[in-house]
């Protein structure tokens, strides 16, 4: 492995200089030993130069603050709109995946992760660069679909159909998210008055009830009771061998070094890191 | 090890296999963009595979809508009945509507109760796209599927204010007659025009967040340009003496099209008083609209599919 840990330390404490890119591979080893040329792999989500820009609405600072005059003076001036602000969340991340990695994303809040897996998700558009994938990949949750005030019944068939399934297929796995989720006579109630936990056990119920091709798993796995947590990790597994590639973002890192063949750190938007679980984790704890 | 960020540092370093440029990668293995927006038949076949979400979606929102109130979906009702009496005080009686025409509570119900679902869905549809980003940034489906359920959410509203109306407007003594089989010709031609309308202004509200506040004033210009309390060819070209012309552009508006239809059908006295404007043109400019504004509508919203979920 090239990357030496000074070197990440080094960049560590570079600011991010926006639009340009901070290269850490003086000498980058041909590749060879990473799951970039296993034989048997055909590359299922390739990452070319990805630059994610999205909008965010009010989010005024405080000297932008301001009243209808100050408000009118900019459209006078024709300044932009001070509460739209645009958040550079990915710049540049390029990677390809292969059928059978488990990868890993790591890294501080904000890094990215989520946005970079909505973007291979082809749920966020492209800024620049380009997202090319085999199949649809999806990610695993459902919770915006779902409404606090219908009832569990309800919200499963409403998040079925919102995954994309045919009637036929929702009446199927039905008594099996029911069941899994383990709310019993609470599906009849409104999901406002379920405790915390179990409304986390149904919206994982629902959303692990598809099959998918490649998996995008962000987080928020490790509610409910060890019990619950037990039966989701199992479901996990299960899902990763039937899935062709799957991404997970996890704080956890832990379940991470034990599930992935593979880790990325992203770090501002950018790929600090791309390699074996037990290095990228080593390197990261210490950054 | 660390990755190579661009492809042209890839290319530089000689890191890949054989520096393949990883768009040509991608072709090789026949992968295909995340976000690429498929051919517009493609996407009218996805829409209508997605039916059972989008009658779901519409449904549930409507339950949920009253779920915290006391009456419940009772309000379904009560709240076109209410807003009935509010207009028959406000302009029969008390501004005197009633004078000039016969059976003025019929002519002014059917105004506003049709007026009133091409306004709510408008007013939905602007907010479908933008009031719905974390869904469209978690799950994949044709987006035409929410304005969509929205217009379907005040569909199944109109199906019971509609009851309302036609139980009102017996009640003015108007008794079926066999022009009512043409009421779900005509509310099926104004959904496919608010179905196009709510597409429309559901792509532009995705993007200009001001919309929603300057909606409210072009309804209600709306509103008063579709001669709800009124009717156009009296004020127009015999109180105010304008050119026949005048009223007649007025008509062409679809929504005093589809309020006109559906008068000359509801109200039996305003059939025979009122025969004198060109009833063709009113039937022309209804189909028109309808035919238009559906084409144009999920046209003009597939264009802008794979942008939705930037916000």
């Amino acid at each position: 492995m090239a990357e030496t840990k000074e070197l990440s330390q080094v960049k560590g404490e570079k600011p991010a200089v926006p639009g340009k890119d901070v290269r850490v591979h003086p000498n980058p080893e041909p590749a060879g030993k990473r799951p970039l040329d296993v034989p048997t792999g055909t590359p299922t989500v390739i990452v070319d130069d990805l630059h994610i820009v999205y909008r965010v609405y009010g989010a005024a600072s405080d000297a932008e603050k301001g009243n209808a005059v100050n408000a009118l003076t900019r459209l006078l001036k024709r300044q932009g709109r001070p509460q739209m602000k645009e958040v550079h969340a990915v710049k540049g991340v390029t990677f390809v995946a292969y059928h059978g990695d488990a990868i890993g994303i790591v890294g501080r809040n904000g890094s990215g992760k989520s946005t970079l897996l909505r973007a291979i998700a082809g749920l966020l558009p492209p800024h620049k660069g380009a997202v090319y994938t085999d199949g649809q990949p999806s990610l695993l949750g459902v919770n915006a679909a779902l409404m606090r005030e219908l009832t569990g019944e309800r919200n499963i068939v409403l998040g079925c159909y919102a995954m994309g399934m045919t009637p036929a297929e929702v009446k199927e796995k039905y008594q099996e998210i029911v069941d899994f989720s383990g709310i019993d006579e609470f599906v009849q109630l409104p999901m406002s008055t379920y405790s915390s936990g179990m409304g986390a056990r149904l919206r994982f119920a629902i959303s692990s009830a598809k099959t998918h091709d490649v998996l995008l798993i962000d987080e928020a796995l490790a509610t409910g009771d060890r019990e619950f947590r037990k039966k989701s990790e199992q479901r996990i597994r299960e899902i990763r061998e039937s899935a062709g590639t799957v991404f997970l973002v996890a704080h956890d890192l832990k379940v991470i070094e034990e599930t992935c063949n593979r880790v990325i750190w992203l770090h501002k938007g950018k790929i600090r890191m791309d390699g074996d679980p037990k290095e990228v984790i080593a390197a990261y704890n210490k950054g | 090890m660390s990755q190579p960020e661009s492809a042209v540092a890839d290319a530089q370093a000689g890191g890949r296999s054989g520096q393949e440029p990883l768009a040509k990668l991608a072709k090789r293995y026949g992968l295909r963009r995340a976000i690429a927006r498929p051919r517009f038949p493609v996407y009218l076949r996805q829409l209508w595979e997605r039916r059972h979400f989008i009658l779901t979606y519409a449904t549930s929102r409507n339950v949920s809508k009253y779920s915290s109130s006391a009456l419940g979906q009772l309000w379904q009702v009560l709240t076109p009945l209410l807003n009935a009496a509010i207009y028959f005080v406000m302009f029969g009686v008390i501004l005197g509507g009633q004078k000039d025409i016969t059976n003025y509570p019929a002519f002014l119900l059917t105004g506003m109760f049709i007026f009133t679902y091409t306004q709510r869905t408008v007013t939905a549809g602007a907010k479908s796209v933008s009031s719905n980003m974390s869904l469209i940034r978690a799950l994949h489906f044709p987006r035409a599927s929410l304005p969509l359920a929205y217009t379907i959410q005040e569909l199944q509203q109109l199906a019971i204010s509609m009851g309302v109306l036609l139980v009102l407007v017996v009640a003015t003594q108007e008794w079926p007659t066999w022009f009512w089989l043409m009421i779900p010709v005509v509310l099926l031609l104004q959904t496919m025009f608010n179905i196009g309308a709510g597409l429309v202004i559901a792509r532009l509200g995705a993007t200009t967040r001001d919309l929603n506040q300057l909606l409210p004033f072009i309804t209600r210009t709306w509103l008063y340009a579709s001669g709800v309390f009124f009717s156009i060819q009296d004020k127009v070209v015999k109180s105010a003496e304008l050119p026949q012309w005048v009223a007649n552009v007025m008509y062409l508006n679809p929504a005093a099209s589809y309020i006109e239809w559906m008068r000359e059908i509801l109200v039996g006295t305003y059939r025979t008083e009122f025969g004198h404007h060109p009833p063709t043109m009113v039937w022309v400019s209804c189909v028109f609209w309808a035919v238009f504004a559906l084409g144009f509508g999920f046209w003009y919203f597939w264009r802008a599919e794979e942008r939705y979920g930037r916000g």
